[in-house]
């Protein structure tokens, strides 16, 4: 037994192993450009990867983490504010900005945090601080994970096997972006905006379809079948292991580009143009899959714009919709059993006649 | 080197680490105490009865194994903790047992050990000191690109899909070139690496190349050898004969000649992946409900309704805020608030439902609805025994109706029954689909539904509540269809005058059992339903 500190501060945002470089990652280009359209415009709603074992969904993952371009926050708030605007709703910032006082601030990481299995809920939403209440007898407020990703992304592995009650708290705040606490006599609200990325293997159960309506983009993985795909996934992987800092340093380059895509991509994207007939085919899209509610056309017009942005074009066209359509809307099907194809597969089906006409 | 075993139906606090509570009373500051994985760091993980291992706590594992670190964010407390360890899953399941998918596919090599008793262990082959020698070697030792290729391909000829495997057996490969003091992998290594890593989890034989020499290869695992044999025969084999065969080939027949006896014919009986696939995913097998079951941890929640305060996890939860408590007001001396409250969360295998769906319209049935509803009577209480909930369901007129929404209640479920109206047209399809949405919803809620039909299978209104027996019928089958398409328990109790093949061919349909009422009495009709459930 030892002891440990508590609080969020022990635990860095941004793991101490060297993490696989994004872009060595070979092949998955579905479920790497849906990371990066996120990356775009975080409001999206984030990404769920199903799919086979071992096909690099987690180290896709924890390698965007490695990428994204750092941020600007306020020093010492513990929600990450940016200095520029001032999100009301933080508890800590909005006081301080009322006063006057221009706050110092500092670039970071992009927090991607972890919510691992096993989770309790006052670690997620946030309780009250252990060491000062029994140190001192006073009542504050620790904040959790949800605090911790605000203005990032929050990654759960093996989302299928996420507790109830604890997708339960996911649910409630990824709608609202702001985490409201009313417990241990604490009431607090703070904001917590959030790209969501959940991974898993279908085979250990199905996800609640609540939480899968959560997930603006929803993409499927698989083994690459080809022989030379896959000893070059095999070769690239042996290779970092042997030399993690080595690796690193050969790929460093591609890093940079396309950190400097991801950046010129979000200047970009408030300019891109949606042109009327691509909100149309967007509409014609989702009524021919006979998707429920409207967030199927909202998200696909909307990756579309980013993909647009990151591919440096100034306006929407079939083109995008066509290459981000199977993401936005696979998992907002109806179920139909006796269609044995895939929901990837329907999508592609609908996409062909809408196109066509 | 620690040794940490994971004892089956490990509790989060224990594997993950959490708050010590004794030792954070005592000290007056919050103590954390540290779980299996973190305590394992440097040294091995077993993990005794893996195949009964709870999918969450092999997915916890996992997460430790593809990350080094142990990720605590419980009871207040948030810490990152190195977690650097092997695991050693011991399988002692049946036939149909596995261990959890998500851990297996993570440990690189899979060894049967049935056939093998102590003495053939008495020899450890190495010793302290070689190990570290070829610890301190093994960052310089390098696999040529023909290694990760022959690997590669022989994976691929196994069926092997993940990826990891290969990326395992190429580690493998290293560690036993660094073993020889060696700092290139060699073609020994590579072939024992194929046999160790690759060969347990081959899902089909390589093509079979037309050479005599390979009947001689296919024996190979008839003697039971120790794992490490078969690639120093293999590897002098095939170079004694023409000259020198790809490395690739040498490698797939190193794996092919370990693949363990009877692995195939086990593949080929399961009808699916080697790991389980279809042990941890079903959905109302292991869900957890708050009833009754075996408890498997506790919750924030408030007593009443059937759940049961948990005491102990109570008092622990308010017992660091007491200081605190203390200030506010003089209150007792331990003050419990309602928000401390643990209610202990239960596990069992399964809560079951019957769900009737019956047929009161006007056609042939209205003359035998009092029957039906008799035995529908016959089997409620049959299910009150069981302690089953009922539902049901009446279709008549346009539509279908929920009468009784699952409940336990006997007595609500006879006086929906006798209330039940007749009369008007038979929307079949609407009702089989009313049953069919019903039955899914209470299985995604951990319920495993068994649905009983009762009609005489004369649809005659179609699904838009349009007349038509054409239609009606056809959308009646397409819904039987989906019925079956989503795997549910059925049964169909045909209450027209005389068996008919309308009926019939419905219950195909729904691979549903078919039993005419008209020979049915009551202890029949329960015999029936009760094999239903049985299945």
């Amino acid at each position: 037994m030892s002891t440990l500190k508590t609080g969020a501060g022990t635990a860095a945002s941004r793991p101490a192993r060297p993490v696989f470089p994004f872009p060595a990652i070979v092949g998955q280009e579905e479920m790497k450009q849906a990371l990066l359209i996120c990356a775009v415009d975080p409001g999206i709603g984030g990404v769920l990867v199903f799919g086979d074992r071992g096909t690099g969904k987690s180290t896709t993952i924890r390698a965007l983490a490695a990428l994204l371009p750092e941020q600007t926050v306020i020093v010492g708030c513990p929600y990450g504010c940016a200095p520029e605007a001032p999100q009301g709703l933080c508890p800590v910032c909005a006081p301080e900005h009322d006063t006057g006082h221009k706050p110092r601030s500092a670039k970071v990481p992009v927090p991607v945090v972890d919510l691992p299995l096993g989770v309790t809920e006052d670690r997620v939403v946030g309780a009250l601080d252990l060491e000062k209440a029994l140190a001192h007898g006073e009542k504050a407020f620790e904040p959790g994970l949800l605090a911790r990703a605000n203005r990032g992304f929050l990654y759960i592995d093996e989302v299928n096997l996420l507790e109830d009650h604890i997708v339960d708290l996911l649910l409630d705040v990824a709608a609202s972006g702001e985490n409201l606490v009313e417990r241990e006599g604490l009431s607090v609200r703070h904001p917590a905006k959030f790209v969501l990325v959940g991974s898993g293997n279908p085979e250990e159960g199905e996800l609640r379809p609540q939480l899968l309506d959560r997930f603006g983009l929803s993409v499927e993985v698989t083994t690459p079948e080809e022989l030379d795909t896959r000893i070059e996934v095999v070769r690239r992987r042996d290779a970092f292991e042997r030399d993690p800092a080595g690796f690193l340093e050969v790929w460093d380059k591609e890093v940079a580009k396309l950190r400097r895509r991801i950046v010129a991509a979000r200047k970009k994207l408030a300019g891109v143009a949606v042109p009327e007939p691509a909100y149309r085919r967007a509409a014609q899209l989702c009524i021919a899959l006979g998707t429920d509610g409207l967030r199927g056309e909202l998200t696909l017009v909307r990756a579309a714009r980013a993909l647009a942005a990151l591919e440096g074009k100034a306006e929407v066209s079939d083109e995008q919709l066509r290459c981000i359509a199977p993401s936005a809307l696979r998992h907002r099907l109806r179920r139909d059993p006796l269609d044995e194809a895939g929901s990837g597969v329907r999508v592609t089906r609908a996409l062909e006649e809408v196109f066509a006409a | 080197m620690p040794l940490r075993r994971v004892p089956l139906g490990v509790a989060d606090d224990r594997l993950l680490g959490g708050l010590d509570l004794a030792a954070t009373l005592r000290g007056g500051s919050p103590v954390a105490q540290q779980g299996l994985l973190s305590e394992a760091d440097g040294g091995v993980l077993e993990l005794a009865m893996a195949e009964r291992l709870q999918p969450g706590a092999a997915a916890r594992v996992a997460a430790a194994l593809d990350t080094g670190e142990a990720l605590l964010e419980r009871d207040g407390l948030a810490a990152r903790l190195p977690a650097r360890f092997g695991v050693v899953a011991l399988d002692e399941g049946l036939e149909e047992e596995a261990p959890p998918g998500v851990l297996t596919e993570r440990l690189g090599f899979h060894l049967d050990l049935s056939g093998l008793s102590l003495r053939d262990l008495a020899q450890a082959p190495l010793d302290a000191a070689a190990v570290a020698e070829a610890r301190r070697l093994l960052p310089q030792v390098a696999a040529a690109d023909e290694v990760l290729s022959a690997l590669c391909a022989t994976a691929v000829a196994l069926g092997i899909a993940s990826l990891r495997a290969p990326l395992q057996a190429v580690a493998a490969a290293r560690a036993a070139a660094a073993l020889d003091g060696r700092t290139a992998v060699s073609q020994e290594d590579a072939t024992l690496a194929a046999a160790l890593a690759l060969a347990p989890r081959a899902t089909r034989l390589p093509p079979v190349a037309p050479d005599d020499e390979h009947e001689e290869e296919a024996e190979a695992p008839e003697d039971p050898p120790a794992p490490p044999d078969p690639p120093d025969e293999q590897s002098r084999d095939p170079e004694s004969d023409e000259g020198e065969p790809d490395l690739s080939d040498k490698v797939l027949e190193a794996a092919a000649a370990a693949i363990p006896r009877g692995l195939l014919e086990k593949l080929r009986l399961a009808g699916g992946g080697p790991r389980g696939a279809q042990t941890s995913g079903s959905a109302g097998a292991a869900k957890t409900a708050f009833r009754r079951g075996r408890p498997i941890g506790v919750r924030a929640g408030r007593p009443g309704g059937g759940q049961r305060l948990n005491l102990v996890e109570t008092l622990r939860t308010a017992a660091p805020w007491q200081p605190i408590r203390r200030k506010e007001g003089a209150g007792p001396r331990v003050e419990v608030r309602a928000e401390d409250f643990r209610i202990t969360r239960f596990k069992q295998k399964s809560e079951t439902a019957t769900l009737f769906a019956v047929d009161a319209s006007g056609s042939a049935a209205f003359a035998r609805l009092a029957e039906a509803k008799g035995a529908v009577e016959l089997l409620l209480a049959d299910c009150y025994v069981r302690r089953d909930q009922v539902a049901l369901l009446a279709f008549r007129g346009v539509a279908a109706e929920l009468m009784l929404p699952p409940t336990r209640s006997l007595v609500r479920a006879k006086r929906a029954l006798a209330g039940l109206p007749g009369g008007g047209g038979t929307p079949l399809a609407a009702g089989i689909e009313a049953a069919t949405a019903l039955a899914v919803q209470l299985r995604q809620r951990g319920i495993a539904p068994t649905l009983v039909f009762l009609t005489d299978g004369q649809a005659n209104i179609a699904r838009d509540g349009q007349p038509g027996r054409p239609q009606a019928r056809a959308d009646a089958e397409a819904a039987a269809k989906r019925l079956a398409a989503a795997g549910l328990t059925a049964l169909l109790v045909d209450t027209s005058v005389r068996p008919n093949e309308k009926a019939r061919s419905l219950a195909g349909l729904m691979d549903a059992l078919y039993l005419p009422l008209p020979q049915a009495d009551a202890k029949k009709l329960n015999a029936a339903v009760r094999a239903t459930l049985a299945t």
